[in-house]
């Protein structure tokens, strides 16, 4: 393999960079580059108005040819949208426009960027089927900018063998869409342990690592082994290398593969293992998997891509057949958790200079009651005509009297059982007095992290302040939980912690009852479970909130967990 | 100028495929026809942009205009196509 320089930079022929697992397992294949869009230059250079012209039918053309390009490998489905898609690019108002902009005094590629930011805003005010294609048309431009400037097309390239993904970060759209079958490991160069990437890279199964400095100046076609437990990136790794990362594959397939059923400890106490699961192909695919469950059922989805609020009917029918696939098993369903960060087109309270601060789940449901309702209603209609045990908790609760309120209204919509996410840390410290009034609490530990810390979650840099791992972190889980002791109420935890074996033998000493996961994770999980006593857990916790940081206490577990357990991990 | 005014037939509006349908039947008629709501600023009719951003609905009036040699054939053709619900026809 050739040289490893791109963008001016140099990375060492062969070399590791270290990053964070955030999904597990490892994979070796060749580098595709994911392009990030470009904005035209403030300085761009304006051209004669015959050859701007000419500049930009080039640019929109080649944008339909590559497209069109595309419709031959896809399914029927995609090629009709590509089709489409292909005359948007052709289309002589968007070619009109732009010339008519470039003839005004714009660069070639300021002025395709003005005429199909136009036509977004009209589609985007439109709302609805429009404001979906809006997005089309923002990769049509962005295409025809990146072409007019010479640059690599953003997005993710058609992909025709196995690859490893590396970008600064995916979208969700993106993340969504790949093709698992060909996107064996994706690596990030921004993003943390909680980001999209992250969260849909573990519920893919697919091999990841984020926030790996330098990342996006590895060569197209580089051979690397990304590990999605170690966050390690090795960029051309010896043979012996690759050979000590399958060997170590295969030890684990083995360990795995006599580990099933409910889980517990090796005494047999039970800590149920559920999944979070973040809408219906989720549902459908964890309900096929060897798991007691879903602990955490984000419901966004449902309201995120709306322009109007969907109806009660629209909902129930979603709900229905999300419980589906659970029949005589629990299906804990989070309401509607957006703020200023994941507006709703429908209930926006304007921008806020701190969202994750801000009137954001519960919180937004105080304002927007109607929202609020409309989905217990569908829930209830869901859950009656399912044979799931569904359970209902409300995201973002401080309070007692916040719990409450959400409690009466639960019951009176003739949900059974409610319960409360404990993300904040006053919740958490007070959680004997908030259980009270529901059922069970839920540990949010990407958040709870957030704020006990506070360190934005969505700042890749800040990374280490939001270890799991933090001591301060476990002193507010363990608070928690003995406030749940005390009132005799469960106690889970549906954050990505939970998804960690060691970190999930911890949780579990500190009386945890049940863990939800991405389900790629539960299998390691249920074996760190089923080699250690409940007595061991209590005392690798006891090590854990010990020791004086996060890498400390980290280390402390590890060194004394079972060994057949860390000769896997 | 020949103009026709049109009730949009396609239960979804004037977008998507029936859109496509439209500028492709426009392109084919091979002469320019414009097309806008009624008092609004004729566009290219062989524009899927101009067209989308009309934002017709079903049951909503556009305006066919165009100056061409033969614009009442071509019209009319283009009228009788947009009368149909396109989008049932998939």
């Amino acid at each position: 393999m050739g040289g490893v320089v791109q963008g001016g930079r140099v990375v060492e022929a062969s070399s590791v960079v270290q990053g964070i697992g955030v999904s597990p397992g490892s994979a070796y294949a060749p580098v595709v580059q994911v392009g990030a869009a470009v904005r035209p230059p403030a300085n761009e250079e304006v051209l004669e108005p015959e050859e701007a012209a000419r500049v930009i039918r080039e640019a929109l053309e080649a944008v339909a040819v590559e497209i069109e390009r595309r419709i031959g490998l896809a399914s029927d489905n995609a090629a009709e949208i590509l089709g489409a898609t292909a005359m948007l690019a052709r289309d002589p108002g968007l070619v009109d426009a732009a010339i008519a902009h470039a003839s005004a005094g714009k660069g070639p590629a300021s002025a395709i960027d003005a005429a199909t930011q136009e036509y977004i805003d009209q589609f985007v005010a439109l709302g609805g089927y429009f404001a979906e294609r809006a997005t089309d048309l923002r990769d049509v431009g962005d295409r025809a900018i990146a072409f007019v400037l010479g640059v690599p097309s953003p997005g993710i390239p058609e992909l025709d063998a196995e690859c490893i993904l590396v970008a600064l970060d995916l979208a969700p759209a993106e993340t969504a869409t790949l093709d698992s079958s060909k996107v064996i490991g994706i690596v990030t160069e921004h993003g943390g342990r909680t980001s999209h990437t992250a969260i849909l890279a573990a519920q893919m199964g697919i091999p990841a690592a984020v926030n790996v400095a330098g990342a996006t100046g590895i060569a197209e076609g580089t051979p690397i082994l990304v590990d999605g437990e170690t966050g390690q990136v090795h960029i051309n790794p010896s043979g012996e290398m690759v050979d000590r990362l399958k060997q170590r594959a295969a030890r684990r397939t083995a360990a795995l593969a006599g580990s099933s059923g409910p889980g517990m400890t090796k005494d047999g106490k039970r800590v149920a293992l559920l999944a979070n699961i973040g809408g219906v192909e989720d549902a459908v695919a964890a309900g096929k998997a060897d798991l007691e469950g879903v602990g955490l059922f984000r419901t966004e989805f449902v309201f995120l891509s709306a322009s109007t609020a969907p109806t009660v009917e629209e909902q129930a029918e979603i709900y229905r057949q999300v419980f589906a696939p659970f029949e005589g098993k629990r299906v804990v369903v989070r309401t509607l958790d957006a703020g200023a960060d994941k507006p709703l087109a429908f209930a926006d309270l304007g921008a806020e200079e701190n969202p994750a601060l801000g009137r954001r789940g519960l919180r937004l449901s105080a304002e927007r009651p109607d929202l609020l309702d409309a989905q217990l209603e569908a829930l209830s209609i869901a859950a009656t005509d399912s044979g799931a045990d569904v359970r209902v908790m409300a995201p973002m609760v401080a309070l007692v009297e916040e719990a409450a309120w959400f409690a009466r209204r639960v019951r009176e919509n003739g949900l059974k059982s409610v319960g409360v996410m404990i993300e904040v840390p006053g919740a958490a410290l007070r959680s004997a007095h908030v259980l009270e009034e529901v059922d069970f609490g839920s540990l949010g530990t990407n958040d709870l992290a957030q704020y006990t810390m506070a360190a934005d979650r969505m700042q890749g840099e800040l990374s280490d302040l939001l270890d799991p791992w933090q001591p301060a972190l476990l002193d507010v889980v363990a608070a928690a939980c003995q406030g749940a002791a005390i009132t005799g109420k469960p106690m889970g935890v549906c954050g990505e912690a939970g998804g960690d074996p060691l970190l999930a033998l911890v949780l579990s000493g500190l009386g945890v009852t049940s863990l939800s996961m991405a389900p790629s994770k539960v299998p390691m999980v249920r074996l760190a479970l089923s080699l250690h006593t409940f007595s061991d857990c209590q005392r690798l916790a006891h090590l854990a909130r010990s020791a004086r940081t996060a890498y400390d206490a980290h280390q402390a577990v590890l060194g004394a967990a079972a060994n057949e357990l860390t000769a896997v991990l | 100028m020949t103009t026709r005014t049109v009730e949009i037939g396609s239960s979804v509006g004037l977008h998507a495929r029936p859109a496509a349908l439209f500028v492709k039947a426009v392109n084919e008629a091979g002469v320019p026809v414009t097309i806008c709501k009624p008092g609004g600023k004729p566009g290219p009719a062989n524009s899927m942009l101009a067209i989308m951003a009309l934002g017709a609905k079903h049951g909503d009036t556009v305006e066919l205009g165009c100056d061409a040699e033969g614009a009442d054939g071509v019209l009319d053709a283009l009228v009788a196509l947009l009368e149909r619900d396109l989008d049932a026809e998939a």
